[in-house]
Parts: C-alpha cells; structure tokens; sequence
C-alpha cells in the first residue's frame, strides 16, 4: 500500500483503502462527513495480518503447490495405503525373488520375494509417521525450553545453553548406533524418542534466538507498562511473534528426520523388520544392486522425494514468514 | 500529591562500566497537574519514567537510592506482582513510536480489549464493545468497522491516538507520555497533543510529558524540570523559565530555538556535547559547555537553590542567570 500525497480536500472522496490512508492523516472534523466506514471492499484489499499475508504469498509460488501436492498424497497413502496397492507387504514368495517388472508388480520383486510396489507404497507409512511425531516432538519440546530460556534469561539461559552446546556435540549417527543398539523393541518409538532427545537444542536454539528478539520489541515493553503479566506477555505478545522460524526450521527438519530413519534403519538400528520401511529395503537391497537395481531405485527413490517435498516446503514457507532470509 | 519522586539514583551497570544515569532526581505531579520534563537525549529523562513504571530493565539497570512515592506509597517497595496491577490500572504510559509499540500481529481492538479483560476480568464481547467505545473517544473515524484493522493499517496520528486509547483505558490517575509527538508529522502533532491534554481536563489525570520539544511544552505543561545528565538543573513554572531562565543551560535550550525574527543569522546551538555518563565531570555536570562558568563549578556541584517557592535551579550563579 503505497502511501498517498496528503491531499485533505481530496480524502473524503476516496473510496477504496487509499481513501482511508488519507483520511486517517485528515482533521478529524473532515473525517466524520465520510461516509460508511473504511473497510476495505475492493478488489486490492490490503494483507490483514502476516499470516494471511503469507497465505497469500504461499498460494501464489508454485514450489509450495507442488511440494503440497506431494506431501498431501503421501499422507493420504500413508493412512490408506490399500487404496494404491492392493498386495501384502508382508506376504512373499520366495520364487520370484529379485524378479524384474511385470504386469501387476510394475516394480519387480526383491530378494526375499517380496513386492517392491507394495511394500514402497506401505513404507510411506513408516517414514511420515517418523517424520512427523519426531518433528512434533522435537518441536515442543525445543521451542518450550528455548522460549522460557530466552524469555527469562539469567542462569536458566546459561545452563541450557551449555546443555545445547552438549548435545550439539553428540554425532547423530554415532549416537544413534551406541544409543539404539540397546533397544529391542520393534516400534518406531524408539526411534523417534532418539530424534527428539537429539534434535531439541536445533530448535531450541531459534526458538531462544527469536524469543530474545521479539521479547526487545517496542510492543513488548508497552503491554508491560499496561500491565501484561509474564505469562501473558510470553503467550499472546511474544510467541506469536517469534514462531515463525520456528515452524520454517521445522518444516526443513521433517526432511531430514525422514532421511534419518531411513539412515538408522539401513545402519540395523532404526526400524527392524517385520516393519515395512525404506531404510530397511533400502539396507537389503544394496547387498543385490549389481544384479537387480531395480530393488534399490524404488525404494530409494520414494525417499529422495518425500524429503526433497518437505525442504521444498520448507523453503517455500520461509519465504512467505520472512522475505528478509531468502 | 499524586506522585512524588525523591533523591531518585539509577544505574546501569555495563562491561564497560557503570553509568550512572539518574543521579537524584526529585519531582512531583499532583492531579490535574502537567509535569513536562525536558533534556537532550541521555539526560536521564526517560529511564526516570521506566523506573516510576517499574518497566526498567534490570538488569543492566538498577534502582540504587530514592523513593517512587505513589499516593504516599513507595512503589519500590512493593512486590512485582502488586506493581503489576498498579502499571496500566493507576498509571500508564505513552510510548513515542505507536508503531512498534503496538503488537503487529494482534488487531487494534484486541490490543485494547486485552486492558479490560487483564484488568477488569471482562468477557471478550464486553472487552471488544469496550474497545471501539475507547476508539470513539480518541475521534478514530469509522471505529466499529477499524477495531479489527491491524496497526500497520492506520497512519501515524491514527496508531498514537489508539496508543492513547489503550494508556487511557482504565482512566489511570496518572500518565506518562515519552515523547508522545516525536515520530509524527507536523500537522498531525498539534492534533494529538491536544487530544491528550483534552482528555487529561476531562479526566483530571496527573500527565508527565517527556519531550525535547520546547514548543509542545509551552502549551500544555503547568510546571517543567530540565533534566542534565541525571539531575534536574531547573525546575519552575512553565511561564517564569520560558520570561528568565534561571540556568545557563536552560537558557541555551531556549535560545535554540529557531526564531522568525532572527532570519539570516547562524543557528544557536550548545557547545560540545552531553557527557558520558560513566564520567561526569566534578562540579557542575554542565561546566565544560557552560558560558558562565567559574573555577567553583569545576569542584563544587551545585544544590538545587530556591530561586523562590515554586522554583529551583542548580547553578551556583542562578541570580546573575536570571537576571540576563
């Protein structure tokens, strides 16, 4: 909304938002001759808040269609998996072992026998649900530390500083094969309490950082002299403010925790079998990839684009909540 | 009195140093009654707001002597929690920028309702109805339509009167505008401070108006204390200080400002510049820019001597001063 030359005779003609620009700088004997109010009803309605603004942004920038599109199908497969493939996972005939393609199994058998197409298309499963509760976690769990951290600073912030600096320290892979090679369980719950005990303090991290910055805004300061109490200065004044890089480092993070799993699983500690997961196909496809590729491909490259789709979010996101980083 | 300041001393401690920013500070407004407070930037002006509001930031900040005498109670004395009803119920405070003092992501009628519903436990309906009743008041046209309008929506004059509203709101006993007209135009600042000193009558409100702006002051204050690095130099009624200042330093604020009559002539300005709070100078904290100055104003700081009843002044020389 470009501001308008302040024109006072010229304010009570206007209809539209410029309209209301200039009257908001006119006398105010001016504005009460104006009639009906300055809502904006035309057709360049301004942004109402930086939400909306970045909807609008976001609705606008292919790379966010299309990486929605293929989020979205995935969480639809993952939840209905029998909706694309109407096979087993589970069910393998050790005959056809490392068959290539042929009608009704479009992707070949792997080693055990099993069909790829199916056992890629339930795999999805695996990865989003990994995915997303270990970013969830992550995402709680950092951004509550962080955020009370920065917002109170003082001794709290200096020992969970250190804390990040520990875990930051502590190198995934590593960690995950002396950490997870303990665990006997079959669920992905392990795998995801490993993500969130090690992904915290990234989260953390920008989440102390924005709060810190938010927290030495003008408005901040102001609600205190009016009165706001820390809990509501932190809630209604501060988070909203701060969340933004928050959900952006997320978004990319959900990416990479997928491409974790898939790492762990093929390393023997992540997912194990019965579970349908990439990183377990992935694992046992490798020992035949001279011979049948095909086993490898699929699998693999399920996971190359789920995780591009989720940075591809990611970025897309960040460009709408702060046009500054891009 | 309504607000009594005494002996008021601030500090800030930084890795650099100490740096004393408020060094016994004493005023008093009553109700009804205008306090303009004036200084350059540094002089100690603002931060003696923050510690009255208690929004001071400590640290780096601390109080280290005095007393906030609120309706005869020390306000230092109280727990943060019992302060915290005080700030925005009985006094509020007018930030300079309405723009980054209002919250960028909440709409202007929650941001107002947000005082009925802290303070006076009200519904959100009441708290929103509350809301463009205030937005009336302060003359914002088409307020029933605006109160869901986001700050960045309004102009300049329009966003202060709404900072004027949500300070308003609860109609404290007390305000404190810093510097309340600085960031607008010209034409709008006349508007608003007479909307302010409206209100004020109206509501019988004590008002400290925190400016460097000689002109505002002229208008609507009933008393003025200038304000040189920490201490107040001149206190007095706002028609004697602007007739015969009673302190060079005054006196230099007065003769800066640029006058119709003198067209041609070079601009009056102070010579050198503030001190450096981590090392004022002995004697007199203004002597190194002062005309007047003599060898006891290097070692010997001055009191603030009763130039009559009403008025003070903290210059060893405040006679010769008053009389040109």
């Amino acid at each position: 909304m470009p501001e308008q030359p302040f024109e006072p005779d010229r304010a009570i003609a206007g209809t539209g938002m410029g309209g209301a620009m200039d009257l908001a700088t006119s006398e105010a004997e001016t504005l009460e001759k104006t009639p009906g109010g300055p809502e904006g009803t035309g057709p360049q309605e301004k942004p109402r808040s930086l939400w909306s603004d970045a909807w609008r942004d976001l609705r606008r920038n292919p790379v966010f269609i299309i990486s929605a599109l293929v989020i979205l199908f995935l969480i639809v497969i993952s939840l209905w998996p029998s909706l694309i493939a109407s096979g087993n996972p589970l069910k393998c005939d050790l005959a056809k072992a490392q068959e290539g393609s042929q009608p009704g199994h479009p992707f070949g058998y792997d080693g055990q026998g099993c069909d790829v197409y199916t056992r890629t298309v339930y795999g999805t499963r695996t990865s989003v649900t990994v995915g997303v509760l270990a970013t969830l976690g992550v995402a709680l769990f950092g951004s509550v530390l962080g955020g009370l951290a920065g917002f109170f600073g003082g001794i709290w912030d200096s020992i969970l500083s250190r804390l990040t600096d520990i875990f930051f320290a502590i190198p995934v892979v590593l960690g995950g094969l002396v950490l997870l090679s303990v665990v006997t369980s079959n669920t992905v719950w392990p795998v995801i309490g490993f993500m969130v005990l090690l992904g915290w303090p990234q989260i953390s991290r920008i989440a102390r950082g924005s709060v810190i910055t938010a927290k030495q805004n003008d408005y901040v300061q102001a609600a205190r002299a009016l009165g706001a109490s820390n809990s509501r200065l932190l809630l209604r004044h501060i988070t909203p403010n701060a969340v933004a890089p928050v959900i952006v480092v997320a978004t990319i993070a959900l990416g990479t925790y997928i491409s974790l799993e898939a790492t762990l699983s093929y390393l023997g500690v992540g997912l194990k079998p019965p579970t349908v997961s990439w990183g377990i196909d992935i694992s046992s496809a490798s020992q035949y990839i001279r011979n049948a590729p095909h086993m490898l491909l699929w699998p693999a490259g399920a996971l190359a684009i789920t995780v591009l789709a989720f940075i591809m979010l990611g970025d897309a996101v960040r460009d709408a909540l702060d046009p500054k980083l891009r | 009195m309504l607000l009594e300041v005494r002996d008021l001393h601030v500090e800030f401690r930084t890795r650099d140093g100490v740096a004393k920013a408020v060094n016994g500070v004493n005023y008093s407004v009553d109700e009804g009654e205008t306090l303009a407070v004036l200084g350059e930037s540094g002089s100690g002006k603002s931060v003696t707001a923050q510690a009255v509001m208690g929004i001071l930031d400590v640290p780096p900040g601390k109080i280290t002597g005095g007393e906030i005498l609120f309706r005869g109670k020390d306000l230092l004395k109280f727990k943060e929690e019992e302060r915290r009803k005080v700030r925005g119920a009985e006094m509020a405070m007018i930030f300079q920028d309405a723009l980054s003092s209002l919250n960028p992501v909440l709409s202007v009628g929650d941001q107002l309702g947000e005082m009925f519903i802290v303070h006076r436990g009200m519904s959100r309906k009441d708290a929103r109805a509350k809301a463009i009743e205030l937005m009336e008041r302060v003359r914002i046209p088409g307020a029933a339509q605006r109160v869901r309008d986001y700050p960045h929506q309004f102009s300049g004059g329009m966003r202060q009167r709404i900072m004027i509203a949500m300070a308003l709101a609860l109609e404290p006993a007390l305000i404190i505008a810093d510097e309340p007209t600085t960031a607008l135009d010209v034409t709008v600042q006349a508007q608003v401070m007479d909307l302010l000193a409206e209100l004020q009558r109206e509501l019988h409100m004590g008002l400290i108006l925190i400016t460097h702006d000689l002109g505002v002051v002229a208008d609507v204050a009933d008393k003025i204390a200038v304000m040189y690095a920490g201490r107040i130099v001149e206190s007095a009624p706002v028609h004697d200080i602007y007739k015969s200042p009673a302190h060079p330093y005054t006196r230099g604020l007065l003769d800066s400002i640029p006058r119709l009559d003198q067209k041609g002539q070079e601009l009056y300005a102070i010579k050198g510049l503030p001190p450096n709070l981590m090392h004022i100078p002995p004697g007199c904290a203004f002597n190194p820019r002062c005309p007047m100055a003599q060898d006891v104003c290097r070692t010997d700081e001055p009191e603030l001597y009763e130039v009559d009843q009403h008025r003070g002044s903290a210059c060893h020389f405040w006679r010769e001063c008053l009389n040109g």
